[in-house]
Formats: structure tokens, C-alpha cells, sequence
């Protein structure tokens, strides 16, 4: 176990690595430096080079980037252009907003997909398998940003069950904020609601096959017992991958719902970054996510080995 | 598992679609050019069967127009995805367990850690949005799908007799690869083809949507939705036609891939 971690570990590292160094040297290609844009074509050029000094900007590009690594380890995420304060603040400020939405969103497909999932195999070939496969088919076709506007359409404009957008902030007390999110959450989960129950029925199916659960149902026990107490637990295993894949899906997904219902989170943090060409935090919004995505394969491949040992030798 | 008869409403489905792009080449009922007040945001009519824009466009118009563009960036990211996809996939393949296997799967992982959203963020900010971005950073993301599905595929026929007997008869790896791998993994690159061709249309509508996509006055499905928003309460219609557009469009092409991997692969009927 100890060497199967030791090598997903490793192999995390050099993953964070490579990728930091993609994105550093696309966002180094940008033509334009951010000093003279923010100072304006009338600038000083020793005010400008004083910027310069002040955002880290000068020296080669290896030292360069040895400074941006060595300040996201301590947690310094640099000074925005725009802005003028530490990006690590307007992170934290919109990470408040996006990773609830997130999670949000996972545990909604989650409660919906398994159970979805568990039916449609147990009834297979009967009107709910068909009924089920069939809504599952339409929710995979459905682009999400459409179903939210129709989720504001019926139940924020027509029946004003829940606001259309904007998110009151967490000082405001839990509710308020919650129902602010959950059409967002709903919106997101539904695609990834309806991909997961597709894997848990295979995947439940494919386990219901095997030689383990007829010992079970032959040594008496109902066939519901042998889904719920034997074939559920296997089946999961696939369900797990594809949960841990759906994370970097929701966490995308978020940056274009936020659009949708004007939430202050980290996608439109992103989208002013990119049309105030305010690279620095472009550059640490996107390390963050794709961190956020690489963390979350190397927890769910440590997950699999403590729930399958079988899986410990694999790689 | 089988819905009936799925590959002749997916086919269905999807001919429509390519049709009326093919056909707003050359006719569409409306200009969608000019404006036309006095007719704004009318619902479906006779004369305008799915109503009017909020410039008074006609909207069928704007959604066969729109199809082009959709068919375009996706089958265009495919290309991308297939044209350098399959020949690493088939590269890993005919090394498998080697150095140079090892790189490409690994690269591969490296480009999955990035959401294709995070991909097309990136280009956009160092190129400026426009449809050919939104090929580029959607392609990108099929390159690893291509390269996934060409290796799988591959590995299991490196070690049926046939190759073993063209490898006797003193053929080397890339003629293998080509002469005897590359037909025999047709099916499984078309049926993922069409799943990515259904996807990059569902991208292309994503970064449209968010203004990374094709830029005005290119018309996109996207676009469209994205102009509808602060409109929705007074004329639904001009927000649910263009979503209509994709589902169908979609679900057409996730039927027909379904279908045609029935048809292809008979072993797979029993399972899934």
C-alpha cells in the first residue's frame, strides 16, 4: 500500500509540475507587458519599470517562474493588475461561492443518479428501465446553461419560488444563500445526474452477473438482499471513477452557470481577468482548478486501493 | 441497453440537422442580416413558423444558419482529435510497455487534468475568442480521447494470430499498424466520433454561450441563448427554440452512436 502511494504521490508532483509550467509559458506568450497597460501610453518609463519590480515581472523566465511556484506553495498568489490587492484575497472571496456550488451540485447527483441507477438495473427490460434510460438520454443532450435559464424561467420569474441570481453572501445566515444556489446546483447536477446513473446501472448489471451474487441468491437470500448487501458495494467501484471525473466537469461547469445567475464566483473572476487582461489572476485561477482537478484523481485512486486491494498492484 | 429503434431516430434526427446546414448555404427563408423592427420578437406564426428575434430575424433562419456554424467547429475539433489522436494511440499501441507508450498515456492524463472549458479560458486569453479558438481548444481535448480509445482498441489485436503472422512475414510496426490495426479499430473510431461530434457541438454552444466562441455577426446556437437571457420573460420563445436546437441535435447524435456501436460490435448487444 505504502508503495502504491508513493507512486501516486510521485506521479501528483510531476502532474502539478508539468502543468504549471504549460500554463505559465502560454500565459508568457501574451504579447504586452501589464505594467505599461496599467499605467497607460503616457507612463514614466521608470514608473513603469518600478511596476515592473513591484509585480515580479522582472528577471528571466525560469527565475520568473521559480517565483511564481515558490509563491503559491507560501500561499502568495501575486497582486492583481487590476484590482491592486493580493490575488490569494479575491480567491478566497469567490471560492466561498464556487466550491459550495460544487459540492453542492456533486451531492445532488449523487442522491439522484445511485438510487436512479439501482432501479433501472433492478427493474431491467420493464417500463422504468425504459422510462429511466430514456430521461437519462435527454438530460445527457441538454446543455446546462439552457436548463438553468428555463429552471429561472418557471420557478424564479413565473412562480418566484427561488431568486433569479446574485448570492446575498454568507453573513447573511445559511438559507437565504442556499436557496440561491440551488437552482445553479440543480442545473449542474442533471447532465452529471443522468451520465452517473447510466454507469451505476452497467455497472450494477455487469455485478449482478457474476458467480458470487447466484452463490448469495443460492444459499437463500432475496434477490434485493443480494443487490443492496453484495452486488451494491462492487458495483460502486466504477461509479467512484466517473464521481471523481464529474468534480472537474462541475467545478468547469460552475465557471459557466455562474454566468447564468450573476454569482460572484471563481468563473467570473476568470471572464474579468480575461477582458481586463489582468493575466496574474487568470493564471492562478486556472492553476487552481486544474490542481483542484489532479487532487481530486490522486484522492480517488487512493480511495479505490482502500476499497478494492486488488487495485493496490495494478499500477 | 437498446431503446427501439434509436439508430433510425438518431439518424433521423441528425440528417434533419446536417440538412438545413446544408441547406441555409444556398436558401434560408429570411435574411438574417438586416433588422426588421416593426417584426420583433413575434411568436411562431405562419409566416414565421418559429417566431421572430429580438432584431425581428427570423429565427428558423438564425437556427439554420447557427448549424452550420456548430457543424463546422465540431467536426472540424473531431478532425484534430482524430488526425493526431489515432496515430499516437496506434504508436502507444505498437510499443506497448515502452518508453514511448509511457509518454503518451501520460500526456494524456496531463491534458484530462485540464477541464476543455480551462483549455479554451487559456487560448482565449492569449488569443482573443473566436470560433477558430473554440476549434482549437475543443480538438485539443479530443487529441487524448482519440489516443485512449486507438490504443484500447489496438492492444487487443497486437496479440491476435493475423498480426502475429504479418509480423513473421517480416512487416514492421507502422505498416502493421496501418495495414491490419487501423481498419479493425473503424468501428470503435466511429462510434467515438460521433460521441465527440455530439459533444463539441454541446462545447461550442458552451463557450459560445460564455463569448469565447464565434464572435458576431457569426450566428451560433450559443449566442443566440446567451442574447435571449435578459429576454426570457417576454418572449420564451427566442430561449427555447435555440435550446431545442441542441438537444435534439444532440440527442441525435448520442442515439446514432448508441445505435451504430449495436450495429458495428454484435458482442456488445448482450451487455450495456
Amino acid at each position: 500500500m505504502l508503495r502504491f502511494f508513493l507512486s501516486r504521490l510521485l506521479s501528483l508532483v510531476l502532474s502539478l509540475a508539468v502543468a504549471s509550467l504549460v500554463i505559465f509559458t502560454v500565459i508568457e506568450v501574451i504579447p504586452g507587458d501589464p505594467a505599461a497597460f496599467m499605467l497607460g501610453l503616457n507612463a514614466e518609463p521608470e514608473a513603469v519599470a518600478a511596476l515592473r519590480a513591484e509585480l515580479g515581472l522582472q528577471g528571466g523566465y525560469i527565475d520568473r517562474y521559480l517565483g511564481w511556484i515558490g509563491g503559491l506553495l507560501a500561499g502568495d498568489f501575486g497582486t492583481s493588475y487590476t484590482y491592486r490587492v493580493p490575488v490569494a484575497e479575491l480567491v478566497a472571496a469567490r471560492l466561498w461561492v464556487s466550491l459550495p456550488l460544487t459540492l453542492y451540485a456533486l451531492a445532488l447527483s449523487t442522491l439522484i443518479a445511485i438510487p436512479v441507477g439501482v432501479v433501472a438495473a433492478a427493474r431491467r427490460g420493464g417500463a422504468a428501465d425504459y422510462g429511466i434510460m430514456g430521461a437519462t438520454q435527454l438530460g445527457i443532450a441538454v446543455p446546462n446553461f439552457w436548463f438553468a435559464m428555463l429552471l429561472v424561467l418557471v420557478f424564479a420569474i413565473k412562480l418566484a419560488w427561488f431568486p433569479s441570481g446574485g448570492f446575498p453572501g454568507w453573513d447573511q445566515g445559511l438559507w437565504p444563500n442556499l436557496k440561491a444556489l440551488t437552482l445553479p446546483a440543480i442545473a449542474l447536477a442533471l447532465p452529471q445526474a443522468s451520465i452517473l446513473a447510466r454507469v451505476m446501472r452497467s455497472s450494477l448489471l455487469e455485478t449482478l452477473g457474476q458467480d458470487y451474487i447466484r452463490t448469495a441468491r443460492a444459499k437463500g437470500l432475496s434477490r434485493q438482499a443480494a443487490v443492496l448487501k453484495h452486488a451494491l458495494r462492487n458495483a460502486l467501484i466504477p461509479v467512484m471513477t466517473i464521481l471523481g471525473l464529474q468534480f472537474s466537469f462541475l467545478l468547469a461547469g460552475a465557471i459557466i452557470i455562474e454566468n447564468v445567475f450573476f454569482l460572484p464566483g471563481l468563473g467570473r473572476l476568470i471572464f474579468q481577468g480575461i477582458t481586463q487582461r489582468d493575466l496574474i489572476v487568470v493564471e492562478s485561477v486556472v492553476m487552481l482548478l486544474v490542481f483542484a482537478v489532479i487532487l481530486v484523481t490522486f484522492l480517488v485512486d487512493l480511495a479505490y486501493a482502500a476499497v478494492d486491494p486488488r487495485l493496490r498492484r495494478a499500477r | 441497453m437498446k431503446l427501439p429503434g434509436q439508430l433510425y431516430v438518431g439518424a433521423a434526427l441528425s440528417v434533419v440537422f446536417i440538412a438545413a446546414a446544408l441547406l441555409s448555404l444556398g436558401w434560408v427563408p429570411y435574411s438574417v442580416e438586416g433588422m426588421n423592427i416593426a417584426e420583433r420578437m413575434q411568436g411562431p406564426s405562419a409566416a414565421y413558423w418559429l417566431g421572430t428575434d429580438q432584431f425581428g430575424r427570423d429565427m428558423l433562419s438564425m437556427l439554420m444558419v447557427g448549424a452550420r456554424t456548430s457543424i463546422a467547429v465540431a467536426i472540424v475539433a473531431v478532425g484534430i482529435g482524430m488526425a493526431v489522436g489515432v496515430p499516437l494511440g496506434l504508436l502507444a499501441a505498437a510499443n506497448r510497455g515502452g518508453l514511448v507508450d509511457e509518454i503518451v498515456m501520460r500526456g494524456n492524463d496531463l491534458v484530462f487534468a485540464f477541464p476543455s472549458l480551462v483549455i479554451a479560458i487559456l487560448i482565449t486569453a492569449v488569443f482573443g475568442p473566436s470560433a477558430l479558438n473554440a476549434i482549437l481548444a475543443i480538438g485539443i481535448f479530443n487529441i487524448p480521447v482519440f489516443a485512449r480509445v486507438t490504443r484500447g482498441g489496438a492492444l487487443s489485436l497486437w496479440t491476435l494470430d493475423y498480426v502475429l503472422a504479418a509480423r513473421v512475414s517480416g512487416k514492421g510496426k507502422i505498416r502493421i499498424s496501418a495495414e491490419h490495426i487501423l481498419p479493425n479499430i473503424a468501428n470503435l473510431l466511429i462510434v467515438q466520433g460521433t460521441i465527440q461530434f455530439s459533444l463539441g457541438i454541446l462545447a461550442e454552444a458552451g463557450l459560445s454561450y460564455v463569448g469565447l466562441g464565434a464572435q458576431p455577426p457569426t450566428p451560433s446556437w450559443g449566442r443566440m441563448l446567451a442574447e435571449s437571457q435578459t429576454l426570457i420573460s417576454l418572449a420564451p420563445h427566442i430561449a427555447i427554440f435555440p435550446g431545442l436546437a441542441i438537444v435534439l441535435t444532440v440527442l441525435g447524435l448520442n442515439l446514432m452512436g448508441d445505435g451504430l456501436r449495436d450495429l458495428l460490435d454484435p458482442r456488445l448487444r448482450r451487455v450495456a
